[in-house]
Order: structure tokens, then sequence, then C-alpha cells
């Protein structure tokens, strides 16, 4: 059966995988030991080579990237993918993980848990990767986790569920990238309450993915001694949602709105037509609109609202060393939209999840001298003894808390306002904001 | 020579099976996990293709009963700390139970009708589980741990999420609802419910209680899809609604099609067929689903009964 294509990348040190075994295997003639002799001299005279050679081995060390190529995810998938591109090429050119290249092996879930748990299989037992990760949505996650305990995988998520902190799933499941959407709603209520409303009303969409915004956001409102005085759910299959403002009570001083799909746009221009110009403060996740271009007709009414972005997508004024290289590396412009296409709007929220949990995988295998499938758990427990991830180069969106015991980070999240079509980063939360106590604690699991 | 041919065709299904038990030892590992699942999706097929193969009657809601067996055993597995066993019995009664509720309602409709009917109800089904996370978690779904997922069988410990056990408890749950299908097929009732789908009025002019038989196939439908549904949760530790979705209604269909609507063997063959269309070509283009939309136009235009339905008409003609 055919491999999936590989990363190739010219003057980076990867190497195309299928290329490993042949060796031998047809015996070795005078010609081509000289062939070889001077093939090898002529590589390790070029440049990225010589931080190889002194490597107890150079073959690669395999990652299965699960991506969401098709279905709901794509959008997200392709900037993952294109996110985890780069981190691949930066740490290859500063001379891979242990001496090793990096090669990332890609197969396509679908969106979907049944074949997420299916391409975990693959990777274990016909691609024979070291470890899998980069997978966002968390239906995937919580349908493929039970694939990789059994298989003993590491499974490296960027997601931002809060299952792997919640103790639900196995200890083969990390999420050290990116933070859980516990962390990200608490940390919003000390600012909302304070500088937009004390009674707020949230509108989500009425399943899983909005009632953990509903009950996380709630308590937190809570806890500042404010409230949420409605919850408006809009039931998934809905594609207008004029019938539903009313219920938003006039006392509301910020709406709190979480809406995901494709619907999103006809909800803002309803959500327009119905409030005009007085409206309440409005505050939301920028999940809504991840992807699309905040420019685009019908989105005039978002101009001054408030949106949570995990990294900011459009270039600020003040952006640090590391984010400009590492926007540089993944090759977004300063809208936040492909250099190569300014109608590609980029998932800049998450994706740097990715380049980041990179950069933990290395830092884990190097900490254990990573051999092969053999040091998985070790991989595992090196990464829980971890504490805290530096900002930097290797962790653009900033200084990150790990904790091990639920195997999940805690870092800052940004407040923007929508001013002139682009999103301007008018706050950033300290970490605390977001830590809560912990429910969980996988290390005391066996492997 | 009827004696001839049922011996034969006895023969053939043993013989499937006995193949199937030989694969678990020569398969390399990937594989022999890929067909864990296939032989449970097969099962799930099976009971399709009993309501639209034999039956003639085409539901589009038939995920409801897969994730009735599914949440039935899952939930009471995971909130209640059901036994293994205990929670396949749950799963397969809440499928029969859903699948009788159901028939009772859907089967004063024929036709279009019928499949708007199911459709909708599937529908119901499905938001329901999105609407309650408390217990289901929706979308996201639950993880049945390891050390659950334990069959106790005899003083013995089966772990289900042991690759070879989990091959040969998803080959038993095959074999026993492929011989049912073939008793089915063969029994009065099987006849009875092809005499439905060729002429319901005759069938009723006979004297043949027509919406008895038509909800004996789907309840013992249901009872099927629920069985994989209960198997697929406790096998592979995975329960969520995107089992319930529209989507896992139009799969079993097209599976069935693809092997062959009203063969026994029929489902397995388009169940297989279907995962390594799939699994082949997403290795080559992130548009494998038009691979598949090909391959089923292909399939459609050569072999309008399916992959078995043609062996039988060309070559085999006694293919049960």
């Amino acid at each position: 059966m055919r491999k999936r294509p590989q990363f190739y990348r010219k003057g980076t040190g990867m190497i195309d995988a299928t290329s490993n075994n042949r060796s031998n295997r047809n015996g070795l003639s005078r010609r081509t030991a000289l062939k070889g002799i001077g093939a090898a001299a002529g590589l390790m005279a070029g440049p990225g080579f010589v931080r190889y050679a002194g490597a107890q081995t150079s073959a690669p060390i395999r990652i299965g990237f699960q991506a969401h190529r098709t279905g709901i995810g794509a959008a997200y998938g392709r900037w993952y993918e294109r996110t985890t591109n780069a981190a691949v090429k930066a740490i290859n050119a500063a001379g891979g993980i242990n001496g090793r290249p990096l090669e990332i092996v890609v197969e396509d879930d679908g969106t979907d848990p049944k074949r997420g748990a299916e391409v975990v299989e693959k990777f274990a037992n016909q691609h024979k990767v070291d470890l899998v990760f980069g997978t966002l949505f968390s239906h995937v996650v919580v349908g493929s986790a039970p694939t990789a305990g059994e298989l003993k995988m590491p499974y490296y998520v960027v997601s931002e569920g809060y299952h792997v902190a919640s103790g639900k799933l196995n200890r083969y499941v990390v999420q050290p990238g990116i933070t859980d959407v516990r962390s990200q709603v608490t940390s919003m209520a000390p600012w909302v309450s304070s500088n937009l409303g004390r009674k707020a009303t949230m509108i989500f969409p009425d399943y899983a993915f909005g009632h953990d915004h509903r009950d996380f956001f709630t308590a937190a409102m809570k806890a500042q001694g404010a409230e949420v005085i409605a919850q408006v759910a809009i039931p998934p299959t809905e594609s207008s949602f004029t019938r539903y403002f009313p219920q938003i009570p006039r006392e509301t001083e910020v709406l709190y709105h979480v809406m995901v799909g494709p619907a999103v746009l006809t909800f803002v221009k309803e959500l327009g037509e119905f409030y005009g110009s007085n409206r309440p403060e409005i505050f939301g996740f920028i999940d809504s609109l991840e992807a699309v271009d905040m420019a685009s007709p019908g989105l005039e009414f978002l101009e001054g609202t408030y949106f949570w972005e995990g990294m900011p997508r459009y270039l600020q004024a003040d952006v640090g060393d590391a984010e400009r290289a590492y926007r540089d590396a993944v090759g977004i412009d300063e809208n936040g939209a492909s250099k190569d296409d300014p109608q590609d709007v980029s998932t800049a929220a998450h994706m740097f999840g990715c380049w980041e949990t990179l950069y933990v995988i290395k830092a884990a295998m190097e900490a254990v001298d990573y051999k092969g499938p053999q040091d998985r758990a070790k991989v595992i427990e090196a990464t829980e003894a971890m504490t805290e991830f530096p900002a930097g180069l290797e962790h653009p969106q900033g200084r990150k808390i790990f904790n091990g015991k639920i195997h999940q980070c805690f870092g800052h999240q940004n407040i923007s306002l929508v001013k002139d079509g682009r999103l301007e980063v008018i706050h950033r939360t300290a970490i605390e904001d977001g830590m809560y106590q912990p429910e969980a604690d996988y290390t005391s699991m066996s492997f | 020579m009827a004696d001839k041919t049922a011996m034969r065709s006895l023969l053939l299904h043993v013989a499937v099976i006995g193949v199937l038990l030989a694969l678990n030892f020569v398969l390399p590992e990937y594989h022999r996990g890929v067909f864990s699942r296939i032989l449970v999706l097969a099962v799930f097929a099976m009971g399709y293709n009993l309501l639209f193969g034999y039956c003639g009657l085409l539901s589009l809601g038939h995920a409801m009963f897969f994730a009735a067996g599914l949440y039935g055993a899952g939930l009471t597995v995971y909130h209640l700390d059901w036994g293994v066993a205990a929670g396949f019995a749950a799963g397969i009664m809440a499928g029969a139970t859903l699948a009788l509720a159901i028939g009772l309602l859907a089967l004063r409709t024929t036709g279009v009708a019928f499949m708007i009917v199911t459709l909708m109800f599937s529908q119901v089904f499905y938001l329901t589980t999105l609407y309650f996370t408390t217990w289901t978690r929706g979308e996201e779904g639950l993880v049945l741990r390891q050390d659950v997922r334990q069959l106790g069988l005899g003083g013995v410990s089966l772990d289900l999420s042991d690759p070879a056990t989990r091959y040969f408890v998803a080959l038993a749950l095959f074999a026993v609802v492929l011989f049912a299908t073939l008793a089915i097929a063969r029994a009065p009732l099987g006849r009875v419910l092809v005499a439905i789908r060729e002429n319901e009025e005759r069938t009723r002019m006979l004297g043949y209680d027509v919406f008895a038989n038509k909800l004996a196939a789907v309840v013992l439908s249901g009872l099927f899809c629920a069985a994989a549904g209960a198997a697929y949760a406790l096998l592979f530790g995975y329960v969520g609604s995107s089992f319930a979705a529209i989507q896992y209604s139009i799969l079993p269909l097209l599976w069935v099609l693809l092997g062959g609507a009203a063969t026994t063997l029929g489902p397995l063959v388009g169940t297989l067929f279907m995962f390594y269309v799939i699994d082949i070509a997403s290795g080559f283009t992130s548009a494998y689903m038009l691979v598949v939309g090909v391959a089923l136009i292909v399939l459609v235009l050569f072999f309008p009964r399916g992959i078995v339905g043609a062996i039988r008409e060309r070559w085999l003609p006694w293919l049960p």
C-alpha cells in the first residue's frame, strides 16, 4: 500500500522514510559502494548534515499527524498542517530531535471519531510512527483516545477541550500546547465583569461545546460576584436566529456568544438587525470566526465588540521577535492571512498549539534520549515532569505553566476589540486567571 | 435438490467463518484491527439488509438503532457500573424496544413517507443524544475505560481491548447474526418478507398479516443493528453522538447496495469494499469520497445487484 506523501524539504535535513527500507536488499556491488561513499561524503559536506552526523542513528523520528483534511474541521486542519510543516522545518533546520530529523506522516481523519480511531491504529500498526499528535476536534480526540491508550501510543492533542484535564481519558493523552476551554472561559470572567457588564446573557449552541461554555462561564461570573441572567441555547439544526433574540433580557449589560459553524454569518447579521445601534456590550469567542475574514459583508455589526483570541490574528504594534518569527515561518501576513493568498484567512487563535506541542515533544524526547517505541512511556513521564514553558521562539504565544497530573497547560489569553475591521488586543490575562483546582491525576495511572 | 442447495450454502457460510477465523492468525496487525471493526459494522449492515434487502423497506433512520445499542451498553456500563454482558443485553434490549415503538408508528407509512418518518425519528434520537450532555457528553462522547471492558466467562476474564480477543468476539457476533440471517432467509418469515417486497397486495390477499411480518422485520433488524452498536461500544471503548447522525443511516444502505441486497454475504463484502476504498484512496487524495462516489456509480451501472448479487445472478444462482 502506498504511503502518505512525506513532508520533504530541501535543505532542512528531512528524509523520505521510504528510502530507509531499501538498504542491502540486493547486495552491494563495488560500483554501488563507491557511489554510496561519494554521496555520503557530499552529504557530510553539505549544510545541515553535520548536526546529524554525531547522533547514534540518523533515522528520522516519525510523528503521525492526525489531520482534519476533510469534514467540518477542514479549515482548521489546513492551517494546523501548515503550522506543523513550519515547525518541522524549523526544528530540522536546528538539528532535529537529538540529532535525528523529524518526519511527519499525515492521515486524514475526516473530522470523524470512528475514522480517527482507525487512523491512530494505522499510525501505530502500519506506519509504525513514534507518536501521534495534532488533533483538534474534541469528538475525534475522545473517539481516538481509547485506541491510543490500548496501543500505548503517546497522543499529543491540540484540541482545547476539557476532556484531557477532566481525567476521563488515559495516561497516553497529553495537551501541552494549548489551554483548555475551562481555563479560557474562566479567565475571561474577571475582565468581562469589570469592563463590560455584570449582568450577562449567553447565546450558545445546544450541545456539549456550548454547554461547556455555559457551565464554566456561569460559574466564573458568579465567582466574580457577577451573574449570568439568561442562557439562550440554540439547537444545532438552526439556521435562523431572530426568534431567539427576544429571550435576551432588557437588563442585559453584556452578551456572550459562541456560535460556530456556517450559520455564524447569519447569526451576526440577524443580531445586527435585531439591535441596530442600540446594543449591549458584546463579547464572543473567535472560534466562531476562525478562518473567516473580519471584513466579510455582514460582519460590520461586530465593530466595537470584543473577542477572545488564543493568539492574535492581526499583527500587533508591540509584537515581539519570537511571535514575528513564528508568523513569518508559518507564512501569515499582518492580517493573519496566507502570504500567498490574502483571502485564505488563518486559524491563528488556535494553530500555534501545533508549533508549541512539537517543541514540547522535542524537549520530552531529548530529555529521555529517545531511541524508539520502547521509550514511549518515558516520553510521557518526561512530559509529566515539565512544569513551565518559557516564552520564546518555541512558545511564541507566551509563557505556559504545565500541570503534569492533568496533562494540561495553562497560559495567557487575549481579549481583542474589533476596530476598523481588525482585531486589536486590548487585554492579556494573567496565567493565574485561568487556573482551576485539578480534578484528576494521570500520574497515578499505570502505563 | 433443495437439500443439496441448502447444504452447499451452509458449507459456504461455515467456510467463510473458517476463513475469517484463520485471518486472525495471518493478517498483519493493522488489518486484523480493521477486520475487527468491519465484522462489527457488517453486523450493522446485515441488520439493515434484513429490512431493506428482504422486506424492501428503505429506512433512512437506522443510525438510531445502532446508536440505541451503543448508548444502551455504553451508558449502563459508564454510569451504572454494569458488567459487559449486562451492558450488551441492555444495548440489545434498547434497540429492540426502540425498533418495536418506531415500527408501530412508521409502518403506517410506505415508500418515500417511510423514509422520511424513519429519518425524522432518527434525527430526534440524534438530537436527544446531543442535548443530554450530563449523561452522554453529546458530540464529544464518553470513553469506556479498559478496566471496565472485561467479559467474565466461566471464571475467566476476557479483556475486550486485547486485539485477538476483540477479533474473536467480533467474529462470534458476526457468525451468530450471519447464521440467524441465513435461517430467517430460509424460514417462512424470510419468504413472506420477500413476498411483501415483490407484491405487498398479493401477499395480503393470500392471507398473510403484512403489518405483523413487517413489524417482525423492523424489530429483528433493529435488534441486529443494536447488537452491532453495543459491541462497538464495548469493543472499541467509545460512545458518541456522531454514530447517531444521518451519515450512519446512509452508510449501511451503501454497504448493502455495494455488497448485494438480499444476499447473506453481501453486507460483509460491501462493508469490506467500502472501508478499503476509503483507506487506500485517502492515501492518494483528500478527495477520497469522490473515489467512493465513482466506485458506487460504476457498481450501479455494471453490477446493479451489488457484488454478491452479481455473482449470484451470473454464476452461482444457489447463493442465499
